[in-house]
């Protein structure tokens, strides 16, 4: 199984275009880093346009934990493309090129082929997370220093102490390598139906962006749907940065607002990676490999 | 005949017994006033250091230890640490002193009220200059040990703030231990759209304290030190 583990994460790692991701998240983040360092007030006076009619903000709110905020805000939405570029493929890929008879003929089993294959597509989507926090937060922590963070929601802002913030980041970013998880399981699930590496990953693209305008939209009509859609999820990491308040009206340190909404947000993402690797698998399994 | 002229005197009589007390109220006022202020000018600079509390129906904010500087005539800062303050715009009348601290306006007293077991006197400062944003303030001050235990302001563009104040061991310079800032806070609204939040499922509060919109600033303070000198560069 670490055998077949190393060739699959080989054949990831030695093409190009695999790094393609790594490019692109590092130049998207600094442009964002670019942008807020040049002209950041101007977006800070926006964002905090209604709470200064009311207040004076003092302090350093364009900082380290505040710009990475944004950044996943960004990005944690487009990630799931770049990572279905190789999910995408891992199967279909191969059907492609013709190679997965001539892998099939090797004494292991399609289950163990498929396993090892969806946990190199894993280890893929994790490390391009831990690229994407090295550059979101410690890069921004070396720009823009550190400080509190302001999290503006719509209707209330939570103030966390800067001793407060860099665990729930951690946290965060657990949380979304179980929801980039979930597209790479659907990523690789497509990928067992198809021939070609271009279908699957279309559709999947296709999928998240649909689900993802849906979860986000805030018309009623679409509110009845939201919590069947696995990209209502997919945000949960959010939950990490709320707070819940003492009986003084004041905000407790070191707590979250709903754990709940966050612990079933995590079992209803991996109970879509169980389900799409299963269905894979089955698929697989029974699969006719005329290519 | 002798009937009219003896309404006209009586008349007379209360009408100089109405001025009379009128004056002497309001030189009373003015004696007040006089020495609320001479207990608050033993102070020229302090430095003090506390707690703070945020209490503001869209802010969940936790409590900070904060510092506050204040150099006479009317120099005044509150440091927090290296956080983010967000303090009530306009800035806290925190500082009785700067209340008092001109005679540029007109005193009237409103007679006397209690608050909690204290009978205090309720004089009114009007502004002889209208050019600030203070239009009105309202003092409630114990007679007896000359403190201020609550001032009301009303100001052109920011609403109205109310300030309360409890004394200990600094009330020989009339500097309260305990401070409860109140003002008027507006709504605060992003787009959905804009934050992208993570729905919990949890029912938004139908609270009373929304549609009061208003909001609190408690300051606890632990320790002053008085006079000790303090420069200009410290209120940078």
């Amino acid at each position: 199984m670490w055998n077949l583990l190393k060739i699959e994460l080989f054949k990831i790692f030695k093409r190009p275009r695999t790094f393609i991701s790594f490019g692109a998240v590092a130049i998207l983040v600094g442009i964002i880093q670019f942008g807020l360092k040049i002209d950041g007030a101007a977006y800070i006076q926006f964002m905090l346009h209604d709470i200064s009619q009311t207040l004076d903000v003092e302090g350093k709110v364009l900082n380290g934990y505040f710009v990475c905020f944004i950044i996943l805000q960004l990005l944690l939405v487009h990630i799931p493309l770049l990572i279905t570029i190789i999910a995408g493929d891992l199967i279909s890929g191969e059907a492609n090129m013709g190679t997965l008879r001539l892998l099939l003929t090797k004494p292991v089993s399609r289950t163990k082929i498929v396993i090892a294959k969806f946990s190199a597509a894993a280890i893929y989507s994790l490390v391009l997370l831990i690229w994407m926090a090295i550059l979101a937060l410690l890069v921004s922590l070396l720009i823009f220093g550190s400080g509190d963070l302001l999290n503006l929601k719509s209707d209330y802002i939570v103030q966390l102490k800067s001793f407060d913030i860099f665990w729930r980041y951690i946290a965060a970013f657990g949380f979304a390598s179980v929801a980039m998880l979930t597209v790479a399981a659907l990523a690789f699930l497509l990928s067992v139906f198809a021939e070609n590496s271009i279908g699957p990953i279309v559709a999947t693209m296709s999928i998240i962006i649909l689900f993802t305008i849906l979860s986000t939209l805030d018309i009623p009509v679409f509110n009845v749907i939201k919590p069947y859609l696995f990209t209502t999820y997919m945000i949960g990491w959010k939950g990490f940065f709320d707070v819940k308040l003492g009986t003084d009206n004041q905000a407790i340190l070191g707590s979250i607002q709903n754990l709940r909404s966050i612990l079933v947000a995590v079992s209803v993402l991996a109970g879509h990676i169980v389900l799409f690797l299963c269905t894979a698998i089955y698929v697989f399994n029974k699969k006719d490999i005329l290519s | 005949m002798k009937r009219k002229k003896i309404q006209i005197i009586s008349l007379k009589l209360l009408l100089l017994c109405c001025f009379s007390n009128y004056h002497t109220y309001s030189q009373d006022v003015n004696n007040l006033l006089k020495n609320v202020r001479a207990k608050l000018d033993k102070v020229n600079d302090y430095v003090a250091e506390g707690n703070m509390k945020t209490d503001v129906v869209f802010i969940k904010a936790p409590v900070t230890t904060v510092k506050i500087l204040y150099k006479k005539p009317n120099k005044f800062k509150l440091k927090r640490g290296d956080g983010i303050s967000l303090l009530p715009k306009g800035g806290i009348t925190l500082n009785m002193s700067s209340l008092l601290g001109n005679d540029s306006y007109t005193s009237i007293s409103s007679g006397e009220t209690r608050i909690g077991n204290t009978k205090v006197t309720v004089v009114k400062l009007l502004p002889n200059n209208d050019a600030g944003d203070v239009v009105l303030t309202i003092l409630y001050i114990d007679p007896v040990n000359y403190l201020i235990l609550k001032a009301t302001s009303t100001t052109k563009d920011n609403g109205t703030y109310q300030t309360k104040m409890t004394y200990g061991k600094y009330a020989s310079y009339g500097l309260p231990d305990k401070m409860i800032f109140e003002f008027n806070a507006k709504d605060f609204k992003l787009p959905k759209g804009l934050t992208m939040e993570f729905d919990t499922g949890e029912k938004k509060p139908s609270n009373d304290k929304a549609k009061m919109k208003k909001g609190s600033i408690e300051i606890l303070y632990s320790s002053y030190q008085i006079n000790k000198g303090l420069s200009d560069a410290d209120f940078k």
